[in-house]
């Protein structure tokens, strides 16, 4: 009974110890992937923070000032008037719906007596 | 264990046998007993012992243990944590009110030398000057070969530079990254923004430092590491900057202007919406100062909050709102206009010496623009309380705006008040202030008659002012000065709809060497709108304007700053998402249809 336990003893240890062995290699996997995860969240703020700056860039009201001029025979774009406000009465009310099609055929006169000896 | 007999018959038979005292077997087992408990009593207790003592001396070889890793170990950020992240700007952006990027930081590279790694100097020198048309090769090559192992080139380079200097192949050149400023919006709010230099430069690093504006007043708010990833809202309206900007430089082109400012503000909570000053400069390559001539020639003035001068007639409604709370005059009360009027050695003339006289009411005081009317209101409310009233609207301390240039901007106040001054101080001379100044007093009177402190950053609620006014002379002052654009000296500013309120002010500029000239003048339009609910003021201020479509220039403020005003007021108002106020006329259709 006694060398048994010995037995299992060192044989859970071995187990315990080859477990322990791999969890400590998967960590430090684990960390490096992070590291190197966060770093490109930090490369990817970085090229955020160039688009958005892009992006004000070229939304600044200079340029979008000269875009709706050159595109003036497109897009008709004017300064915003106070004629343009309305009172909500004013706008038309959207034109009442068109009855849906009718997929499924309909009798509209009535059933058909069964013709005698046509097969049904 | 068998346990023995205190007295064992075979040895007390034996014993008695012999003739010795059984009692002697009897203390003899007794004793033996005692031994054997002792010793396993002992036993147990040196076991005991042995464990707590093994105990112990794990526990203290943990510790110590622990505490020599701890000591030996090189100290590491736990990296398992998700933090750093966001500590990736030196320096937060700064955003106008509706969240539109003001300005942002931007990563790019500095270039610098190493001569003493330098390979073929000349080369380098040759290739950097045809990169870089600024730098010069025969000055370069000097300063590569003269032993010095440590040179800046450039602070910013563009991506394309870089590349450049890269092909150039040297191991000499060297980049640092760098983060720089970038005001994506080129000149507009140039002056509220200021602009952004290096301070310490390292190789790897170099701080941005604000020089001016917003950068330089709040750079302790923009390089606080715990809030470098929230943007600094301003109060600015981006779309609004940029139509008045655009307003107020043509119109300051057909007015033959040399400047001019604009500064839109919301009379409840004193934000700022719009802040213009012409001319301005591109705050990514802000120009130096200037070291000779006027400073406020120069395009780094902000003729908004630096820009003191006297502002005329947009003062009278002061002296006329302080004799209405007082209850000396009411709107209708006919007051002494006979002009001109002499008073010790000065005489007070009206404009192109005019007589509005001899008795006008109030409201056409106002109207007209009549200096003597208001000398006279002004003589009955007294020194002492213009002085004390004046002060309450902040007329006499720099605005607290949150710009480097405002505490500087003091307003010129004479050092004594006599009377002659209580005159000249109520038509707006004599006395000088910034149309920011000018502004903040204008929204007192339109926030009904409660002081509003201006502000570049966003307010969710208006902080409690000071009443300054009752609510009823405020809304008369309004109205007066909405009589103004309807039948006065401002017509040309009715915007319809808008019930523009406001009054013109035209003062001649004072001579740097004491004086005023005759064709130089400053000329201002203080406005509120809508009169019937003041949501707006704005202020707009044209220097040396020149109207010159009649056969002679016309200087008025009438004639200049009010039609631009106009103008400033009929394109911003719907992009405030003000509605106008009088229903549009309807056209035959829509009345069809109703």
């Amino acid at each position: 009974m006694r060398p048994l336990v010995y037995v299992f003893t060192v044989l859970g240890i071995m187990g315990l110890a080859f477990w322990a062995y791999r969890e400590n290699y998967a960590t430090q996997r684990a960390l490096r992937q992070l590291s190197s995860l966060q770093s490109e969240i930090g490369d990817l703020r970085e090229a955020l923070s160039v688009q958005r700056a892009e992006w004000a860039y070229l939304n600044r009201p200079e340029r979008l000032r000269d875009l709706t001029a050159l595109n003036f025979d497109r897009l008709s774009l004017l300064p915003m008037e106070p004629g343009q406000f309305q009172a909500v009465s004013n706008v038309a009310l959207p034109p009442p719906p068109l009855p849906e099609p009718a997929l499924v055929p309909t009798d509209v006169q009535g059933e058909l007596p069964p013709v005698e000896g046509a097969d049904q | 264990m068998t346990r023995t007999p205190l007295r064992p018959l075979a040895r007390i038979l034996d014993a008695r046998q012999k003739g010795e005292n059984p009692d002697a077997i009897e203390r003899e087992n007794i004793r033996l007993r005692a031994e054997a408990q002792r010793d396993r009593s002992r036993a147990r207790a040196e076991g005991r012992l042995v464990l707590l003592g093994l105990g112990f001396f794990c526990a203290f070889t943990m510790i110590v243990a622990r505490m020599g890793l701890l000591a030996a170990t090189d100290p590491v950020e736990p990296r398992a944590a998700t933090s750093g992240a966001e500590i990736t700007a030196l320096r937060s952006d700064i955003t106008d009110r509706n969240g539109r990027v003001l300005a942002t930081n931007l990563v790019t590279h500095a270039l610098y030398a190493h001569p003493k790694q330098m390979i073929d100097p000349a080369r380098v020198a040759a290739e950097l000057a045809r990169i870089f048309p600024d730098l010069n090769a025969e000055d370069l090559n000097r300063r590569f070969t003269d032993g010095r192992s440590f040179l800046w080139l450039r602070r910013k380079l563009s991506p394309e530079q870089v590349q450049a200097v890269h092909d150039i192949g040297d191991p000499g050149l060297l980049f640092g990254p760098r983060e720089m400023r970038l005001y994506p919006n080129g000149r507009l709010a140039a002056h509220v923004l200021g602009g952004a230099s290096f301070g310490a430069e390292g190789v790897h690093a170099a701080e941005i430092i604000g020089v001016a504006g917003v950068e330089r007043a709040l750079d302790e708010r923009l390089r606080d590491p715990a809030l470098a990833s929230q943007p600094l809202a301003l109060s600015i309206d981006l779309t609004v900057q940029a139509a008045t900007a655009e307003i107020l430089s043509s119109g300051i082109r057909m007015m033959n202007a040399k400047g001019g400012t604009a500064i839109i503000l919301d009379v409840h909570t004193g934000e700022v919406l719009t802040m213009v000053s012409l001319p301005d400069f591109d705050p990514n390559d802000r120009p130096n100062p200037a070291v000779k001539g006027d400073p406020a020639d120069s395009p780094l003035f902000n003729r908004a909050v630096q820009g003191v001068y006297e502002l005329g007639s947009t003062f009278k409604i002061f002296a006329v709102a302080q004799a209405m709370e007082l209850g000396l005059v009411g709107p209708e009360t006919m007051v002494d206009a006979n002009a001109p009027m002499k008073w010790g050695k000065y005489t007070i003339k009206e404009f192109q010496n005019k007589n509005y006289g001899p008795l006008l009411s109030v409201t056409n005081v106002i109207a007209k623009s009549s200096n003597v009317g208001t000398a006279k209101i002004a003589l009955q409310i007294g020194g002492d309380r213009q002085q004390a009233f004046l002060k309450s609207l902040g007329f006499f301390a720099p605005t607290p705006l949150e710009l480097t240039e405002a505490p500087r901007a003091r307003p010129l106040i004479p050092a004594r008040w006599p009377e002659i001054v209580t005159i000249t101080a109520s038509y707006g001379h004599g006395m000088s202030a910034s149309p920011m100044h000018l502004a903040a007093a204008y929204a007192a009177i339109a926030n009904g008659g409660v002081a509003v402190t201006p502000t570049l950053l966003r307010r969710e609620a208006a902080p409690a002012g000071t009443r300054l006014m009752s609510a009823r002379v405020a809304e008369e002052s309004v109205k007066m000065l909405r009589n103004v654009v309807l039948h006065g000296t401002a017509s040309l500013g009715d915007v319809e709809g808008y019930e523009v309120a406001g009054k013109t002010g035209t003062a001649d500029k004072p001579k740097a060497t004491g004086g005023y000239y005759k064709d130089k003048v400053i000329n201002t339009f203080a406005s509120t709108f809508p009169a019937s609910d003041p949501k707006y003021v704005l202020v707009l201020t044209l220097d040396e304007p020149e109207e010159t479509s009649g056969p002679e220039p016309r200087r008025t403020a009438g004639w200049t700053a009010v039609p631009v005003a106009a103008e400033v007021i009929r394109r911003v108002a719907p992009l405030l998402g003000l509605r106008p106020i009088e229903a549009a006329p309807q056209d035959a259709l829509t009345q069809v249809r109703n």
